[in-house]
């Protein structure tokens, strides 16, 4: 029987003592005098949320299914087992081991959104595995870190050994087959990442070092390793269909966010929206083979026993085979008894047709993303979606039963004015209106409908046209916010429409993080010192202490997030390369300023560079 | 048809409360390929009953669940003869399309993870009541994790403490408080030298000793170390008067004059009774699975 890293004094007294045990069915235990390599997959954030990843589960099936390799996890122990870990001094353990992860060799951190910085240091910290890359000892584990924050990691490149740039499928074998062969050799951990930093896609941030002009922007990069590359290029699989695929991922026994067997049916994006980072870093787009995808539903079914199954995507709708693929699904999941949940569908009539297949029709919502008000702002952005499509879909989908409908849209895109927000309170208006011209009284389910419109705050991230763009300060945010809240109470059907916003002091410190360059560090660790994790949950976020430790560390939040940056301003992810070129990034700003739109890549190239993998879309 | 469906739970496991005990046999009677019968309506449930909630921290070998199945059907095995799969079944698994009782207990125990065994499968007469319903009384055994109870002259000292009149507890719940007298419904307290039993119920601080040696292969000393006095008893577990042995142990331990931690000691739901007697009779206590027409066993 396992021996479990926790005693039952401890496990009996903290919050859901199932996250901590491992133990679930398909996770993999190995024996460990048969293995060479221990990798710790760590997802900064509690259980619940790091087990819903398909990323972790992708990587964890590969490294696995590698005889000489055990992949293990770890999550961020909930705040109450952090402060027993600390008082009782328990380095932190894998799930699988139940073994302090500091005996690993590898411990990798995805990065999935900026607000999960502190709990990197978190991680480490309860490892015991010192915070600085630069300090680590040789016996230390390699830290690594990828997904979408790595293409900006200069904010955190301090706490990382190394960042793999793209996606994981590809280089992870040459690079444990290099830390075998250094170890072999009797090489150091220098040794290690000297050689590391060779390997496609591996980037080694203490190779190099930002200088700075006067006014704090990046004079140049230098390099302090004369053979570290100058550019780092992502990794992408180039065959989505002939690539490994979780087929067996590990079942949570407790309840998580996604609870359900996931099938990713393309990566990338063709639509181009100008604030969406994964638009961009993802391109280009790669289809799954359907009839795979079939057989993935039906084998993942049944060696999770999940009762729910759920298509991931960008843009479920621009999958060429969606129609053939759902009617699989509806056929054969029926009979099982399983749900289908739809990914957000572009909504028209055979979208609504198999929605009402698959919900019921009077507890669910629609969702509309026209993320911006006027026509004029969503050519701004590129987003195609046209007041016209948007009040047709509303009105099938009245007449179809639905009642509910749910509106997203952002607030401080670049150009925005009055007239832009003012557009959020009459989109959301003629919606309903739409629901009572369509809808006769005597067949309105409780009389009327629910339009629930929802506001973020724009952050510009890294690898967009908007990534010149200054970000709003929080006071102009919430006048923004005021102001639409005001717009949707003018409205003639305001009483059918419910008004939520964001926050504004997480989003102004996303700002930070997304476009931080290295001196953000040092805000990081110190905001972490004086006790700041779980930043993304609001109960645990202190915005006071954020912004007394970028004081104390001489740090000016405006620099970040609401300066105007130069067309030619040299930016810190820049020595990273996305597949989308610099030079198309700022056509698309400038076209942005003219509201231009840009049509999508199925419908015309726009030369954006990621042509050169010779892949997907681009080859169709 | 109704299956009754007997398992243990220990180890790691013993931290899964029962609503995630209910939904992770809702997923294994999937993977399974068991023919399981849903609800009517848009959002259909396995049609599934079991017996008594087990508290988190607590053991068991005497945990039941009811499910209601169309069929005897493997619904995988048409499945299996069109893919090379890798579900783990066996060859001759592949050619049974209809389970036998102890097929479905095999297919089960594929589908569990090290903590959860099923120990039996059988059929019900439709007439039985369902396993919740039909719970009267449980049996525990309580032994410490490590040495023994600081309790002087232990047996002696259950004897007295049971030979009470009455034994009055505080029952504080949220909304109320409310007095009980435990002495009603414990039908049987008592003391036992017992050897653990190495598959089910050794308690995990063991392991590390016996980390080499195989389950089935426990050397001698060990076995010596295995031997502590355990609290036996058999309290009622109906739903109206639900006791739990915590509660015995609380009082005995107030009798004995000694504080002792939850932690210390580990709580054993040995097995789970209905009752045959009728009403004014007295109390005959069965398991829950001779309730079973087929066990297949």
């Amino acid at each position: 029987m396992r021996k479990l890293a926790l005693s039952d004094e401890i496990l009996m007294q903290v919050e859901k003592p199932a996250r901590y045990i491992g133990n679930e069915v398909n996770s993999v235990v190995k024996d460990k005098k048969e293995i060479a390599v221990r990798f710790v997959m760590c997802f900064p954030d509690v259980y619940e949320i790091g087990m819903s990843h398909l990323g972790i589960q992708v990587l964890y099936s590969m490294f696995n299914a590698w005889d000489d390799v055990w992949c293990e996890r770890v999550y961020s122990p909930w705040t109450d087992l952090d402060a027993l870990m600390r008082k009782h001094n328990i380095p932190l353990f894998g799930l699988e081991s139940q073994e302090p992860v500091k005996n690993a060799d590898f411990l990798g951190i995805t990065l999935q959104y900026e607000m999960c910085y502190t709990n990197i240091l978190q991680i480490l910290d309860l490892a015991q595995i010192p915070l600085l890359a630069k300090d680590r000892g040789e016996d230390m584990p390699i830290v690594i870190g990828g997904g979408p924050c790595s293409y900006n990691p200069e904010p955190i490149a301090d706490f990382f050994d190394l960042f793999y740039i793209g996606e994981g499928e590809t280089q992870y074998r040459p690079l444990l087959d290099w830390y075998l062969e250094n170890k072999k050799q009797g090489g150091s951990r220098l040794d290690f990442l000297k050689g590391a930093a060779k390997i496609p896609g591996i980037y080694v941030p203490q190779f190099y070092e930002e200088v700075y002009n006067e006014d704090g922007t990046i004079k140049e990069r230098k390099k302090l390793y004369e053979e570290a590359p100058d550019k780092i290029l992502k990794e992408i699989v180039t065959d989505v269909t002939d690539c490994i695929y979780p087929l067996k991922p590990v079942v949570p026994f407790i309840k998580v966010t996604q609870d359900r067997v996931v099938l990713e049916i393309q990566r990338g994006c063709i639509r181009g929206c100008r604030f969406c980072q994964a638009g961009q870093i993802y391109r280009p787009v790669r289809e799954r083979d359907v009839d795979k995808l079939k057989e993935y539903a039906v084998e993942m079914l049944k060696n999770t026993g999940h009762e729910e199954i759920s298509l991931s995507s960008l843009s479920s709708s621009d999958y060429s085979k969606l129609n053939e693929l759902l009617d699989f699904l509806i056929e054969d999941c029926d009979q099982k008894h399983i749900n289908i949940s739809l990914p957000s569908l572009r909504i028209d009539a055979f979208s609504l047709d198999v929605m009402s297949k698959v919900q019921d029709v009077k507890k669910s919502s629609l969702t509309f993303a026209p993320e911006a008000g006027s026509q004029r702002l969503r050519d701004v952005i590129n987003k195609g979606l046209t007041e016209e499509v948007i009040l047709k879909g509303a009105a099938l989908a009245f007449e179809g039963g639905w009642t509910r409908v749910k509106l997203y849209f952002m607030l401080g895109l670049p150009t925005e004015t009055e007239e832009d927000i003012k557009g959020i309170g009459d989109l959301s208006n003629k919606i309903a209106a739409t629901f009572f011209d369509t809808v006769p009284k005597d067949k309105r389910v409780n009389g009327k409908v629910q339009i629930v419109t929802s506001t973020s705050f724009f952050i510009p991230k890294p690898f967009t046209p908007f990534q010149w763009a200054p970000m709003c300060t929080k006071e102009q945010f919430l006048d923004k916010a005021y102001q639409t809240k005001k717009g949707i109470m003018e409205q003639l059907n305001q009483k059918s429409i419910k008004y939520n916003w964001h926050e504004a002091d997480v989003s102004v410190l996303e700002g930070v993080f997304a476009r931080g360059d290295r001196k953000v560090a040092r805000a990081i660790l110190e905001a972490y010192k004086r006790g700041c994790m779980f930043d993304s949950w609001s109960e645990y976020f202190h915005n006071d202490v954020w912004l007394s430790s970028f004081e104390d560390c001489r740090l000016d939040i405006g620099f970040y997030t609401t300066r105007e940056r130069a067309d030619d301003e040299i930016f810190p992810w820049d020595f990273l390369d996305c597949g989308v070129t610099r030079e198309f990034l700022l056509r698309e700003w400038k076209k942005a300023q003219e509201e231009t739109v840009s049509p999508n890549c199925r419908s015309q190239c726009q030369g954006c560079g990621a042509g050169r993998f010779g892949v997907g879309v681009c080859r169709e | 048809m109704k299956i009754r469906i007997k398992f243990a739970k220990y180890g790691t496991m013993k931290f899964i409360g029962h609503l995630d005990m209910m939904r992770f046999f809702q997923k294994a009677i999937r993977r399974a390929g068991i023919d399981i019968k849903y609800s009517e309506g848009f959002s259909p449930h396995q049609i599934m009953s079991f017996a008594a909630p087990l508290g988190v921290g607590l053991e068991s070998t005497g945990e039941y669940l009811d499910i209601e199945v169309n069929s005897m059907k493997n619904l995988y095995a048409e499945d299996l003869l069109r893919v090379n799969d890798d579900l783990h079944l066996d060859s001759q698994d592949k050619r049974q399309k209809i389970m036998t009782v102890g097929e479905m207990k095999d297919g089960l125990n594929r589908a569990m993870v090290e903590g959860v065994e099923v120990i039996s499968v059988g059929v019900l007469p439709d007439t039985v009541k369902n396993a919740m319903a039909s719970v009267a009384a449980a049996s525990y055994r309580l032994h410490c994790k490590e040495g023994a109870f600081g309790i002087a002259d232990l047996e002696q000292t259950v004897r007295d403490f049971y030979a009470q009149e009455t034994i009055p507890y505080t029952k504080e719940t949220k909304k109320s408080v409310i007095e009980l007298d435990l002495k009603q419904g414990i039908y049987e307290i008592t003391t036992e030298k017992i050897e653990v039993n190495p598959k089910f119920l050794k308690p995990i601080e063991y392991v590390e000793c016996a980390e080499e040696t195989e389950l089935t292969d426990i050397p001698e000393q060990l076995e010596d170390k295995a031997m502590t006095t355990a609290i036996r008893m058999i309290v009622n577990a109906s739903s109206s008067g639900n006791i739990k042995p915590s509660m015995v142990f609380e009082k005995l331990c107030e009798f004995a004059c000694v504080e002792i931690p939850a932690s210390a000691y580990q709580v054993t739901r040995l097995e789970t009774y209905t009752d045959l007697a009728k009403e004014g009779e007295t109390h005959q206590f069965v398991p829950l699975a001779a309730c079973c027409l087929d066990t297949g066993n």
